[in-house]
Formats: C-alpha cells, structure tokens, sequence
C-alpha cells in the first residue's frame, strides 16, 4: 500500500469532516486530531486485556495501545448471551494503569455506550461487531464525539461507509475469538485489492462504482486520487502468531490488533512481545524466524472455514 | 508516490551542494511515513531506520510521534541505545516530534519511560490531558519566518523547565509553555509538523542537517 499521501489525507478528511458537520468546533477534536492519534499507532500492535495486570503486561511488551475488555473474544463467543460495554471500574482500572492509550468497545449503533466510554476517558472507541448489535439498521453517528473511533470493515464500502460516519481509523473485522487468520486477510486483500482497482479507473467509472459499493462518492474520488484510505487501516481478528501479523503488514495493512491471541496462548509475555517485534520488522524473515521461536502454543483456535454463518461475528454490522 | 501536485519549488529551495544528504527517520513505530512524505516533498534522501546498524553515516535523524512507551521500549528491546548516543555525540543533526521529544529528554516528570537524555529539557506528558483534550492552534516559531505555523497537538507533552544550553523556539500562548526547543544539534517539538501541508519546520532540520554534513566533510578534509 502506498502510504506517502497520508499527511495530506488528514487535510482533505479534515475537509470532509468540516462540509458534514457544518457549524461545528474545529479546534477540539477534530477531524486531524482523531485520524492523527491512529497515525501515531501506526507501526504497532493493539493488544485486548481484561484485567490492570494484563494490561501491564501488554505495555511492558510494546503493545502501542490496549483495549479495555471483560471478556476476550473466544471467551465471548464460548459463553453466548449478550455481549455489552464492559464496566466503567474494570476499564478506569485498565486506564490507571498504563500510560499508552486505551481503547474501548460499544455495540453497533449504542450510541449511549459510547457516551459513557466518551465521559470516562477512553481514548478510543471501537464500535464493534464482537459485541452484540444494539441497532439492527444504523451505525453510531461518530461525528458527534469528539472521541475518535475505530471499526471493523470486510469490504471497502463498508470500510467507506464508517468513515462517513466519522471513524478515524478502520481495522478488518476478520473472525474474532478464533485464532484463524484467514477472514483478517481477505478483509485485507479485499479492501486493498478494491482500492487498487478504483484507483485505476476512469473518472467516469466513479460514481457507479460509489453506487455499488454504496459508500459516499467524495470518499471514493478520494480513494481514486491517493490510492489508500482516507485513514488508518489496521487488521483485526484471528492474529495468533508472530507469522500471521507480519503476513497482514506484509499484505499491506499498518498495524495490527490482537484480541484472543496473546492471554489465550502458552505464555502470554513472550507471545506479545514477539508480536510485536514481528510487526516492526514484518519484512525480515531473518528475525521473524528468531521472533518465533520458542514461543509454546499459540492459541488453540477454531477453523473459520468450518464454522456456520450464525456463528459469524464479522456478518455483523451494516 | 501519489501527491505529484504538493511537490512544489520547494525540492529546489534546500537541495543544496556537497552531495546527497542522508536523513534517516526511526521506523520502529508511529508516523514515520509522515515524516518520510515532508523529507521526500523536499527533495531529500530519507530512509526508514528499523536496525540500530542504518544509523551509521546519517547526517540527520528524526524521531517520530508515536507511543513514547512503546518506542522507547523498542529503541532498548532493538539495541539502539548506543547508536543514538553516538549519532547525537557525533554532531549528526537529531529532531524528536511529541513521543520523539519524550524520548531524547534529559528528565521527565513521569517515573518512566527511562528517557534517554541527549537535550537537557524536563517533559511533561501527556500535559494536556488525554486524547480527547487534543487540539491545533498557530504559533510563531522563532527562526521559521512567513507567518504562523499551524500545531497539531495530540496528546502532546511540553517543556517544563529547561537548561542554559537550550532556545526557546516556540511557546504556548497562554503560559508560556516551551513546545518547540533548540540545543546545538537536537531540535524537539511538542507538537506535529508531519501531520499540516507545511513543510517549514522540516526544512529548519533539513539545513541542521545540512550544517552537521558540512562540519562532518570540513573535519574530513583537515
């Protein structure tokens, strides 16, 4: 991915974000602010944690943020029931902590949940599909907060579509919770790959393709003129190894979240810090294969390709 | 490269003589592609610095924003202690932007990150609150000249107290805050110049960078 244009990318988001929210304070919280934040977690690795303790043990391995959970994903999904916002006491605690940023989750489209993250000082807010949906039909309108958001995406219009409503940063949904890498990268492949075609289109093309996609037609001449997102893109769901997040930077995303695959594997210290060394010198083979050793198992994991579509987190989201 | 339009006039305003000038970015984590961006609009050899071994022969390196915990953690898990140490003692220019100027710092007033002490500033993190507290606002930047320069501040820190061997370069309005610090070959600012169109404050390092080339190439020559 082409990654040389971002500076100027804030500028133009800037734009987007100052046509659609007109009337509104640029200075506090804006549109550079936000997508800025996700550009100084660039390069690094977002680890999911559930206890203070965890969290320092995310720090201490290099993790650049942490998301503040009850529950880790596999978890989630071996319990069932509803899945919600996590306590205000466990993720104060998480931010208590650590100095590097904390994240938190609220479901699709509760908008209330992320006022409550907002007012506690979470640095970010992950509108998530690992959580169960509050809105069978909308997404959280994220330009009324000044708190930036991050969200899951399988495909550029629904990439698209969350930055129109104000995400500063994109991850892949993946298939959280089960250690299988495959869905993170054909979310990946899918959303680079379709970036690269509208790039090579003509004007023209434009905005039938924004119809089909149906995402907004400044987001995709926007795609069109730089060839990227117009934020940071991450991967998500099912990273279990050192080999797995070095695959997806190497694909083309620019960093990377691990939920289940650090507490859930053999030994959690080593495991995040050689995910994290992996995810800086992803283009090594040399080190990778130092990263790798001697690490225990990784998470035990289900195969994605074997599980039915109602068990399907990344179906999720609209 | 995409932006061909934003490459202006400035490539020919700092390409200078002497030949190519290496300017390295650390690319352990954060906005190094930012930085990378500003270095190349200006027509300058920038590289991405993932081992301590590709600081050998830069005439200039930046430190990016980032997470300060995390790259100062990778700075010690990579090995770059040393090699940062010897870059700053060999006169080589050195530029550290938000977490960069928490990292180059002589004293902060957290207990950690373990800052490494190569300008003799106090920093405090963090100093405007959390992310939701960040902002943007126009500064003069003193040496910069063409009007105010627009500052991203993200979580930024600022100068708490300073030493005699360092210049003020810019100040937060309010209380007089120093966010951008000068002392001989290291340059740190609070704030995000990699984040605006303006490529002022990269150009200020880019001529350090050139200075320190050209002490380097006169001392090879004695």
């Amino acid at each position: 991915m082409d990654s040389t244009s971002a500076s100027g990318t804030a500028v133009n988001g800037k734009a987007h974000a100052r046509a659609w929210r007109e009337g509104s304070k640029p200075e506090v919280g804006s549109w550079r602010e936000k997508s800025g934040l996700a550009q100084m977690l660039k390069g690094g690795v977002i680890m999911d944690v559930v206890t203070p303790d965890e969290a320092k043990i995310a720090e201490d391995a290099g993790a650049c943020a942490v998301m503040a959970l009850e529950r880790v994903p596999s978890d989630i999904r071996r319990d069932g029931g509803v899945a919600r916002m996590s306590d205000p006491d466990l993720i104060q605690g998480i931010i208590k902590a650590v100095s590097i940023p904390v994240m938190a989750k609220a479901r699709i489209g509760h908008f209330v949940e992320a006022q409550i993250l907002e007012a506690l000082g979470v640095d970010y807010c992950d509108e998530s599909e690992v959580l169960t949906p509050a809105d069978n039909a909308y997404h959280i309108n994220k330009w009324e907060f000044k708190m930036p958001f991050v969200c899951g995406a399988t495909n550029l219009g629904e990439a698209l579509r969350r930055i129109g409503e104000g995400a500063a940063m994109i991850r892949t949904k993946g298939e959280a919770g089960t250690g299988d890498v495959v869905q993170a990268v054909t979310h990946a492949r899918t959303v680079l790959g379709h970036i690269k075609k509208i790039q090579h289109m003509d004007e023209e093309e434009l905005m039938t393709e924004a119809k089909n996609l149906g995402a907004p037609f400044e987001l995709v001449l926007e795609v069109h003129r730089t060839g990227k997102l117009p934020v940071v893109n991450f991967a998500a769901g099912g990273v279990a190894t050192p080999a797995d997040a070095a695959l997806l930077m190497q694909i083309g995303v620019e960093g990377i979240f691990v939920g289940s695959g650090i507490f859930k594997s053999d030994n959690p210290e080593k495991m995040a810090a050689a995910i994290v060394k992996a995810t800086t010198h992803y283009n090594d083979p040399d080190s990778l294969a130092e990263y790798s050793r001697g690490l225990g198992s990784a998470m035990k994991g289900i195969e994605v390709n074997k599980m039915s579509d109602d068990q399907r987190l990344e179906k999720r989201g609209w | 490269m995409v932006e061909t339009s934003s490459r202006d006039h400035n490539a020919e305003a700092v390409i200078g003589h002497g030949g190519a000038l290496k300017i390295g970015v650390l690319a352990l984590q954060g906005d190094f592609i930012e930085h990378i961006h500003m270095l190349k609009k200006l027509g300058v050899e920038a590289f991405e610095i993932r081992k301590a071994s590709e600081l050998e022969g830069l005439d200039g390196l930046i430190i990016p924003g980032g997470e300060s915990t995390t790259i100062r953690k990778l700075i010690d898990l990579f090995g770059f202690v040393p090699g940062l140490r010897a870059l700053a003692n060999r006169g080589a220019a050195l530029w550290g932007t938000c977490a960069g100027m928490i990292v180059i710092a002589k004293e902060l007033t957290d207990p950690y990150p373990e800052p490494l002490g190569l300008i003799d500033i106090k920093v405090s993190r963090n100093w405007f609150g959390r992310q939701v507290d960040s902002f943007e606002g126009e500064f003069a930047f003193k040496g910069i000249d063409g009007g105010p320069f627009l500052a991203v501040f993200i979580r930024a820190p600022v100068v708490e107290s300073f030493g005699d061997s360092v210049d003020v370069l810019a100040r937060l309005e309010d209380n007089g805050k120093p966010v951008a610090v000068r002392s001989g070959n290291i340059l740190a600012t609070a704030f995000h110049p990699e984040l605006t169109e303006d490529t002022r404050v990269h150009e200020y390092f880019v001529s350090m960078a050139r200075q320190a080339a050209a002490s380097k190439s006169t001392a090879g020559a004695s």
